[in-house]
């Protein structure tokens, strides 16, 4: 009775994801990947040049530079961000009184806008870096160390809710049995609790990943790219600009090919965050153990 | 039972988001349809405007430029409205990303009629979006060529709706209660003079020389883009550019930097702490902390209570003849109207332009917002600084254009230029100083052939 139903009833539910999905995903992807072979001013009127933006996109020296910084950037927050909201998921599921409490002092953050954040830190580390005569884009070590710290505040909560619900399923029978057997607190944790929390660190990895690639907001709000190195010739080089920020510049340039090489990085960032972003999914879905 | 509930409240919600996505697209679409067919023939000339009956046809978006004159704009755009019926909508893009917001609006279905097109990039990149204004109802409203904007064509892409001066701002009140006067400034060594004597008895004084010379994106354009006109101005020797040249030399780069450096170094604040902005020079300027500022026209109209007396002078940096210099004058205010959107919209568009500078009411509150409107019926100008200008170039001094309207890739050499200097503020050494001619000279180069390579 009930499957037949679904069985009517089935394109009623799905039909208006389905239109929102390609309204708002499939179709302007689509636009996308062809715009990227066309030189144009406004969406209307494009006409196809074929290679030319990925040409240009390759050969410019920002994108390059980008790319390397933003790789850095994500490695170093992938490692930061995991580490310590596991940590804090570990010492909030360990019955500490107020823990509740902590965990949505600690989730908070997440609930602000990047441009916010990145506009209020800025003015944090500028407050203490104007103490020593220097400010934030002054130099790319405070730029990058500055994003980092930020986004570690940002993130860590929103990741250790994903660590407290994997830490609270792993199984209470196994870490009575690793106790009786003799296990100390650090095999326990590496053997038995961290093994069963694999899915919720797939997840973390996977996202602090693809977030780490895609920052946009606060990259743009903190420094936007300052300090910029003018190098002899007169190449500027925005010494914190990430991809997505550097993607954002490209297609404000007041050149013609502007928006198409804008574009061709765009389907370029894209393959790249997806190729990554699966690969992670795959290495660490390896890991994972049945229950 | 909960679960039926719950299913039937997410499928309200669905429902509902829905309803509002068709709704948003439905709603530009409604409007188009509900304009009066009757109307579509009469075509509306200003004389229009006194006929109390609404004759609401067409559509108004001014895309505005000019932050500081947004109150005055939404003003203006209701008592039209209220007038005519003629919806108008006026969007003011923030400081320094007028070209996003430009990009971003003229896509959409209901884009920008009124924009504005700046200088030859500009004309060059909007060109096939703007109407050519040749002999139309505003062009021959204008009481001067001077400021208007040609393709290579001919065509009349955009029009002048008011001009600007720039220089140094001067409280000759606080001169005077320095012991100094206004006439002893001829040159740059007579302004150093005084203005090293402010700041070394600032303490005494009660008030300082310069303003602050923040680095921050409100304010970094008073030296990027002003001031380093003086280098480009002297640097045509005489023969203004026609177009974006491809390098520059960079001769007057010593001048810039004796400016430059007179302001950073005599200022209420140090240059080591100008990276971090978030000083109000105008501020401080109003409220007599400081005796000089470097700014442009369009302050008159925020100072004229507290500092009734404030004239502007010339940027004197120390070049041969420097006496007979003058105030920067130029714009980047020139509307286009786009040429793609309804004949409707466009006829709509032409007769509000013509009301901004014939009616008596609407064209003063602009000119006390814009400094003057270059047209035969506008209100006229009281503005000071502007006045100044025009004595200038009354007793023979030279006018120095707006050299810096060629800037290629303009937000990016800008933002290299600030990076340079930011260098340089925390510590003058030459190396430093090298970095900023790099920017300023090699920058240059590289943003044309970023732009036309």
């Amino acid at each position: 009775m009930i499957q037949a139903s679904t069985r009517r009833w089935w394109p009623l539910f799905l039909g208006p994801v389905v239109v929102a999905f390609v309204i708002g995903f499939v179709w302007p992807f689509i636009q996308g990947i062809y715009l990227s072979f066309c030189q144009f001013k406004l969406i209307a009127d494009a006409k196809p040049i074929g290679f030319g933006n990925y040409i240009r996109a390759f050969k410019d020296a920002s994108f390059t530079h980008a790319f390397w910084y933003t790789t850095l950037y994500t490695v170093v927050s992938l490692i930061l961000i995991n580490v310590l909201a596991f940590a804090v998921a570990y010492a909030l599921t360990q019955n500490i009184k107020g823990s509740n409490l902590f965990r949505t002092v600690f989730f908070m953050p997440n609930l602000i806008g990047g441009i916010v954040l990145g506009h209020i830190w800025s003015m944090i580390f500028d407050g203490i870096l104007s103490k020593f005569g220097t400010s934030i884009v002054m130099d790319s070590k405070y730029g990058f160390w500055g994003l980092i710290i930020l986004m570690c505040w940002q993130q860590i909560g929103y990741m250790m809710i994903i660590y407290i619900a994997g830490l609270q399923a792993v199984p209470e029978d196994m870490l009575e049995a690793a106790r009786i057997d003799g296990a100390t607190k650090a095999q326990t944790l590496f053997r038995v609790t961290i093994p069963n929390v694999m899915p919720s660190i797939t997840i973390c990895t996977f996202l602090s990943l693809t977030n780490g690639f895609k920052l946009f907001d606060q990259n743009l709000a903190l420094t936007a790219g300052q300090p910029i190195l003018t190098q002899p010739g007169g190449t500027a080089i925005k010494t914190t600009e990430m991809l997505a920020l550097n993607i954002f510049t490209t297609y404000n340039n007041s050149s013609a090919n502007a928006h198409g090489t804008a574009q061709a990085k765009a389907v370029i960032f894209f393959v790249l965050v997806a190729g990554l972003g699966l690969a992670q999914l795959a290495f660490t879905r390896k890991k994972e153990v049945q229950q | 039972m909960k679960k039926k509930v719950l299913a039937l409240v997410l499928a309200l919600v669905m429902a509902l988001a829905l309803v509002a996505c068709g709704g948003n697209g439905n709603a530009p679409a409604d409007n188009g349809g509900q304009t009066p067919s009757t109307d579509n023939q009469t075509p509306s000339t200003p004389s229009n405007d006194d006929n109390a009956a609404p004759a609401a046809s067409g559509r108004v978006y001014w895309l505005n430029f000019k932050p500081e004159s947004d109150e005055v704009l939404q003003n203006v755009a209701k008592m039209y409205t209220d007038k005519t019926g003629v919806p108008v909508k006026v969007v003011t893009a923030a400081a320094g990303t007028y070209s996003q917001t430009l990009n971003a609006e003229m896509g959409k279905s209901e884009a920008p009629t009124i924009f504005v097109v700046g200088n030859q990039a500009g004309v060059r990149d909007w060109t096939d979006y703007a109407l050519d204004l040749n002999g139309t109802a505003i062009a021959n409203e204008l009481n001067t060529d001077a400021y208007n904007l040609y393709d290579e064509n001919g065509k009349l892409v955009s029009i002048g709706y008011c001009y600007e001066s720039y220089g140094i701002i001067v409280n000759p009140d606080l001169l005077e209660k320095a012991g100094h006067s206004l006439d002893e400034i001829k040159n740059f060594d007579t302004l150093k003079t005084v203005v090293e004597d402010i700041h070394s008895r600032a303490a005494e004084l009660g008030f300082d020389a310069f303003t602050s010379c923040d680095m921050d994106s409100s304010s970094s354009w008073r030296f990027t883009g002003h001031m380093a006109n003086l280098e480009y101005y002297y640097e045509q020797e005489g023969t203004p550019w026609t177009e974006c040249p491809a390098t520059i030399s960079g001769k007057y780069m010593d001048n810039f930097k004796n400016l430059y450096d007179l302001c950073i170094n005599n200022s209420l604040t140090a240059p080591t702490d100008l990276s971090v902005g978030g000083h109000d020079a105008s501020d401080e300027f109003r409220t007599g902390k400081a005796a000089f500022q470097v700014q442009g026209s369009w302050e008159y109209e925020g100072m004229k209570e507290q500092v009734p007396n404030a004239t502007m002078i010339p940027y004197y940096c120390g070049v041969a003849g420097e006496e007979k210099a003058g105030l920067n004058c130029g714009t980047e205010n020139c509307w286009a109207i786009n040429s793609k959107v309804s004949a409707e919209d466009q006829q709509a568009t032409m007769d509000f332009m013509v009301w901004c500078v014939t009616d008596p009411e609407a064209s003063r509150m602009l000119v006390d917002t814009f400094g003057v409107m270059p047209y035969k019926n506008a209100a006229e100008s009281t503005n000071a600084f502007l006045a100044d200008a025009n004595e200038y170039s009354n007793n023979g001094c030279y006018v120095m254009n707006w050299a810096t309207n060629f800037q290629p890739n303009v937000d990016e050499y800008r933002a290299a230029l600030v990076s340079a200097l930011n260098a340089y503020n925390a510590d003058q050494s030459d190396a430093n100083w090298e970095g900023v001619r790099t920017a300023f000279v090699d920058g240059w180069a590289a943003q044309y052939q970023a732009v036309n390579g």
